[in-house]
């Protein structure tokens, strides 16, 4: 969408830009360095300070945070910090696993549906039509209800509900260049089919498929959070970021604040994390789309 | 034909392939599922029941017949109209459903206006002035709320209002102890508040962003530099172009948001306990009551067809061209 980049400041003729004034692509490449440095501070972040904090201690129950516990305890005296982190990297693995299946099969069907035609093309966009009429958590909790729950189902409900939009598109931009001049002189010129496709068709979708890649990202995230939260995805004893937060949802009404606070700021400051990611990757590899 | 019949008939026939696309989907889904019906049927049990009983239970549902006569026994009772029985609350399933989509109704019809009229509203102040602090303000706002999971905001404002400064309710549609004629509709409204602000502020943050999008698309056309070389100013562009010209489009995505409405009604109502529609369907997977769950998911797909229906209607009052061109559809 271009909706989320920055409108560009128009032309002014002024005084030459300071030295240590970016431009916009050097701007736009260190906030790519930041995003990746702050998703992998999470990862190496839950590595680091280690499985201590997750041990009951309780001495130290449902203390608001403090230095020594900056995101307070829970009501077995466990650190929060410690257990926001690892459910962090925990929802950060199942989305990131879920929306690479997603992807792929987004792909896989696109070109499947614009290359075959016909029959094929008729059946892969029937599905995708059931699949927008369906309220989106209706349908994931449909599947991972009929998987049977668990991790396996939220990664089988994630990965089989978010493909259709990347589906969409890859189609169609395969539809567009298969009809483009150049592809269609190229065939002529005597290029066979799987060159035309190499050297035409994959740099156009490439782009495309790694910017569909890291926006599912958000969605899988929060949509895996969204079943563990409810009780049908990750089991109680896998403490997901959904899972602390439901068990949080428990304590509320004794005033303990920081369960809920913390590690719902943590997770929303990883999807804006992965959304700013994939805008900015997208100004990069596709500079055209980006000059809305 | 009149008009309005063929567009009718038009609908109608869509409603009934997008239903039968529904059956044969979860059909599908379900007949792959692992969970084996005899086996949950049963349940603690297992031990008691000899394999002749099982088979005899098979044989009374029908289990033994070959997938697609068991679907077209399945999709003729549907068409007739029964759903089954809940197996949680033991009556029938659209009993059920019409009871708690009543209960959601206040819920979501709020949290649509609300969110509809409010992002409309914070679009176009937005959109209006590209880069001013309001419009950072709207952005900012709307980038937040995109983000964050509806349950967390849920948490977040419960924890505000009702722990903190203990002005709403905790819990539930109205307040507990109390029989149903008891209920009266202040009780109502005091329990409803938080969940229909809750969807509210998370539903504003996509049509605001839509709505700003397209007046700056309007602002920066021919005819409003046109219209500006006249004399007009930004505020005229607005009210004479501005207005009309994105309500279109916004009355499409706000037809539209009826999915994700749905979907956030889900999520809140869990985080109230509130009875409805979306706290029956997280019950109904979590206690593997199928037919319930089933009955859901075709009430739902019904339910966002009538929100772009309702879309396409208003279109046409909305839109003399479309009146006007209603010939060639």
């Amino acid at each position: 969408m271009s909706t989320l980049t920055e409108t560009p400041a128009p032309m002014r003729a002024g005084p030459a830009p300071r030295p240590w004034q970016l431009n916009r692509r050097q701007r736009t490449l260190l906030t790519i360095g930041l995003c990746l440095l702050a998703l992998s501070a999470v990862l190496a972040g839950a590595w680091l300070i280690g499985d201590d904090g997750l041990a009951t201690n309780l001495a130290a129950r449902n203390q608001p945070p403090s230095l020594a516990h900056p995101f307070g305890t829970d009501w077995l005296g466990r650190d929060m910090l410690t257990r926001t982190l690892h459910g962090l990297s925990l929802s950060l693995g199942v989305g990131l696993l879920a929306a690479v299946v997603s992807a792929v099969i987004g792909a896989a069907l696109g070109l499947l549906a614009a290359t075959l035609g016909g029959a094929a093309d008729a059946v892969i966009t029937w599905v995708i039509d059931v699949f927008f009429s369906l309220p989106h958590l209706v349908l994931l909790i449909m599947i991972a209800f009929t998987v049977g729950g668990g991790t396996i189902g939220v990664i089988v409900a994630v990965a089989l509900t978010h493909w259709t939009g990347l589906a969409r598109i890859i189609r169609a931009e395969v539809l567009q260049l298969k009809s483009a001049h150049y592809v269609q002189l190229s065939a002529r010129l005597g290029r066979g089919p799987l060159w035309v496709a190499r050297h035409h068709m994959l740099p156009h979708l490439l782009p495309q498929f790694i910017v569909g890649l890291i926006l599912l990202f958000p969605h899988a995230i929060l949509h895996e959070a969204a079943l563990s939260f409810i009780g049908i995805g990750l089991s109680p004893h896998l403490p997901a970021i959904g899972i602390i937060l439901a068990e949080a949802m428990r304590y509320l009404a004794t005033g303990s604040w920081w369960l809920a606070l913390f590690p719902g700021l943590a997770l929303l400051l990883a999807v804006t994390a992965f959304d700013v990611l994939g805008e900015q990757v997208r100004d990069v590899i596709e500079p055209k789309q980006s000059q809305g | 034909m009149p008009e309005w019949m063929s567009f009718a008939g038009r609908k109608l026939l869509r409603l009934i392939t997008l239903l039968v696309a529904v059956a044969i989907f979860s059909y599908t889904l379900i007949s792959l599922s692992p969970i084996d019906p005899v086996d949950a049927y049963i349940g603690a049990d297992m031990l008691l029941i000899s394999p002749e009983q099982r088979a005899q239970i098979a044989a009374r549902w029908g289990l033994d017949q070959p997938p697609l006569a068991r679907f077209i026994a399945w999709a003729r009772e549907l068409a007739g109209g029964n759903f089954g029985t809940s197996l949680i609350f033991n009556r029938p399933v659209l009993e059920i459903i019409g009871e708690r989509f009543i209960a959601s109704l206040g819920l979501m019809a709020t949290a649509w206006l609300v969110s509809g009229l409010l992002g409309y509203a914070l679009g176009i102040l937005a959109g209006a002035r590209p880069g001013s602090l309001l419009d950072r303000a709207v952005r900012l706002y709307a980038y937040i709320l995109a983000s964050s999971p509806s349950f967390w905001v849920a948490l977040l404002l419960l924890m505000a209002f009702s722990v903190g400064l203990r002005w709403t309710p905790i819990c539930c549609a109205s307040p507990p102890g109390l029989l149903p004629e008891e209920v009266t509709l202040a009780h109502r409204l005091h329990h409803l508040i938080l969940p229909a602000i809750t969807l509210s502020i998370v539903g504003v943050a996509n049509m605001a962003l839509h709505t700003r999008q397209k007046l700056i698309e309007v602002l920066e056309s021919d005819y409003a530099l046109f219209a500006r070389a006249q004399g007009a100013t930004t505020r005229d562009l607005v009210r004479h172009h501005g207005l009309r010209n994105v309500a279109l489009p916004a009355i499409t995505l706000q037809g539209a948001s009826l999915s994700e409405l749905f979907g956030g009604a889900v999520l809140v109502e869990q985080v109230f306990t509130y009875p409805g529609l979306g706290e029956a369907t997280v019950q109904a997977a979590l206690r593997s009551d199928v037919p319930l769950l089933l009955g859901i998911v075709f009430f739902s797909a019904i339910f966002v067809f009538a929100g772009n229906t309702l879309a396409d209607l208003a279109y046409r009052l909305v839109d003399p061209r479309i009146r006007i061109g209603a010939a060639t559809p």
